[in-house]
């Protein structure tokens, strides 16, 4: 089942807390301009699997590919230079930086001078750079207008859209969104639809999400955890009729 | 006269406060350390001022190269030491513990260091200009040209500080990084970088205090020196005040507390020298221990 140049691909993946299996032998591929969904019930593995895959947490085993290489499970410090980025469940916005100033976090790779050379105050160029990308990653997700704002002051569908320019500002491959719908009006989540759909054309999504009609409507690929193990996996229409899932969800024994 | 006396004495003392807060607050916002090690560390760096006039002559070279020798110092310590004890002992009742006990443990190494190197006794640091007050109206002020200096040169210092800190890359990373180091290396900081940039910078801080704090004071350098104690006290109390996690409440802070003693000894008692401190550092953290500015930390925590 596996394409071999998948943008990323894991296989194996055995994580345990104490005497607690948290996953157990997960799989998992995202082809390129995929949009890839992860879902389950609460409690099945979803964040952790999330958490291996940008290096908050280390697996047992297991084996990670990108573009089809073979390589270690990556560090936090490396994901921006993999080409991976990832959005938190608590959106996480530095709240006493401005909105802009929160995006230029994220474009931090584009600063190649070193620490010498800019606090000589050579770095000039590198940040004007810096801040014409952060601006048009704030364009991207329609929050140009939050640009000087800062960001404690925002509301909470705001703080999700500077959170996704976040991410764009370091021009991922792969996008991780944790629960992007959550906690948005069916308005906001129309138009999260809208932004992952576009998104998909440049880059690929996984997403982990509670909103069933977010997940059908993006995703083209579906992996349901429960009890740390993939029950079933498909498209969107196989993964509704899945027996084992809908018992899953619905808790009537198979 | 006594009045504006006690007022410029206070802030010349205070922005030398601030600085040492600045530097307590630096370190705090960067690895959650509280640095006893602090004035160890700028005593360490004015030694090595101390080496730059005698061997070269001029002050104004001396600065630079206590200021580089305090960063180096700090950046080695949080590198080689900080890092290691952070990273062992991050679980237990020792964990937030173990790396504010290891500062105190390398004050006490620095000083028995540097008795070793340049002996108990004191040695004498020339100041650029002279200490001895401007005359106006035939009235003699304490305040000097020295101590203008002082002031202008802090002043300085800390307008580059904040500029660096608003306006840079490195400003906005140790900025990110010290909201919150977790979100900040998942958006691609080299989060162990600014940790050091951080110490580096509050060694440079905490060098120039250490070498205003001699000039300012009678001239006199030596391990056990009243002054840098003073120095080490007045340094935490001016973070404090300031909230801890603020580099303008630090400025504030030092300021407040230069001032408050001043007055202190003027008005009420110089008996109170010693006293004055501890008693306005009990009496923040009774009435306000967040500090003045450290109602953002308070929502945080």
């Amino acid at each position: 089942m596996s394409t071999n140049n998948a943008a990323l691909r894991v296989e194996g993946v055995n994580i345990s807390f104490g005497g607690l299996r948290a996953l157990n032998d997960v799989y998992l591929e995202i082809g390129k301009n995929e949009v890839v969904g992860l879902i389950g019930p609460n409690g099945a593995g979803k964040t952790t699997l999330f958490n291996a895959l940008c290096g908050l947490v280390k697996p047992d085993s297991g084996k990670f590919f990108l573009d089809g290489q073979e390589q270690d499970f990556p560090h936090t410090a490396q994901l921006v230079d993999l080409g991976i980025a990832r959005t938190l469940q608590g959106v996480g916005l530095f709240g006493d930086l401005t909105v802009l100033e929160n995006v230029m976090v994220g474009a931090q790779h584009l600063a190649t001078s070193g620490l010498i050379s800019a606090a000589l105050g050579r770095s000039g160029k590198d940040e004007k750079e810096i801040r014409r990308k952060s601006r048009a990653a704030l364009e991207k997700v329609y929050a140009g207008g939050l640009a000087n704002r800062r960001a404690d002051t925002l509301s909470y569908p705001d703080t999700k859209r500077v959170a996704i320019a976040r991410a764009l500002v370091s021009e991922p491959k792969i996008l991780m969104l944790d629960e992007p719908a959550g906690g948005l009006g069916a308005q906001d989540i129309e138009w999260m639809n809208l932004l992952i759909r576009n998104l998909s054309a440049t880059m690929s999504i996984l997403l982990v999400e509670h909103h069933m009609d977010v997940v059908m409507s993006v995703c083209s690929k579906l992996y349901v955890l429960n009890f740390g193990e993939v029950i079933a996996s498909g498209s969107a229409e196989t993964v509704r009729r899945d027996p084992a899932v809908m018992a899953a969800y619905l808790g009537t024994g198979v | 006269m006594d009045f504006l006396n006690t007022l410029l004495i206070g802030i010349t003392a205070g922005s030398i406060y601030s600085l040492m807060a600045i530097s307590m607050v630096l370190v705090w916002r960067s690895t959650r350390v509280v640095n006893f090690a602090q004035a160890g560390m700028a005593l360490l760096s004015t030694y090595f001022g101390f080496e730059a006039v005698t061997k070269l002559g001029s002050f104004w070279i001396a600065l630079p190269v206590a200021m580089l020798g305090g960063a180096l110092v700090a950046a080695l310590v949080e590198m080689i030491l900080i890092r290691l004890l952070v990273k062992h002992s991050s679980s237990g009742p020792i964990a937030g513990v173990a790396p504010i006990i290891a500062t105190l443990g390398l004050l006490g190494v620095i000083r028995a260091s540097a008795s070793m190197i340049w002996g108990g006794q004191d040695v004498r640091i020339v100041g650029p200009v002279s200490n001895d007050g401007f005359t106006i109206n035939g009235t003699t002020l304490v305040f000097s040209p020295l101590k203008l200096l002082i002031l202008v040169t802090v002043l300085v210092l800390m307008l580059i500080l904040s500029l660096v800190f608003q306006k840079t890359n490195i400003g906005l990373a140790l900025r990110a990084s010290a909201y919150s180091p977790e979100i900040a290396r998942l958006s691609g900081i080299k989060v162990d970088w600014v940790r050091t940039l951080g110490w580096a910078l509050a060694g440079a801080a905490g060098a120039v205090a250490g070498m205003f704090q001699t000039v300012n004071g009678n001239g006199t350098l030596s391990p056990d020196s009243i002054e840098f104690s003073l120095l080490l006290v007045s340094g935490f109390i001016a973070a404090v005040i300031g909230g801890l996690d603020s580099l303008i409440g630090a400025v504030i802070g030092g300021l407040v507390l230069g001032l408050m003693i001043s007055f202190v000894l003027m008005y009420i008692s110089s008996g109170l020298f010693f006293i004055a401190p501890f008693v306005i550092l009990l009496l923040v953290l009774f009435i306000r221990p967040q500090g003045i500015f450290g109602a953002k930390a308070a929502r945080r925590a």
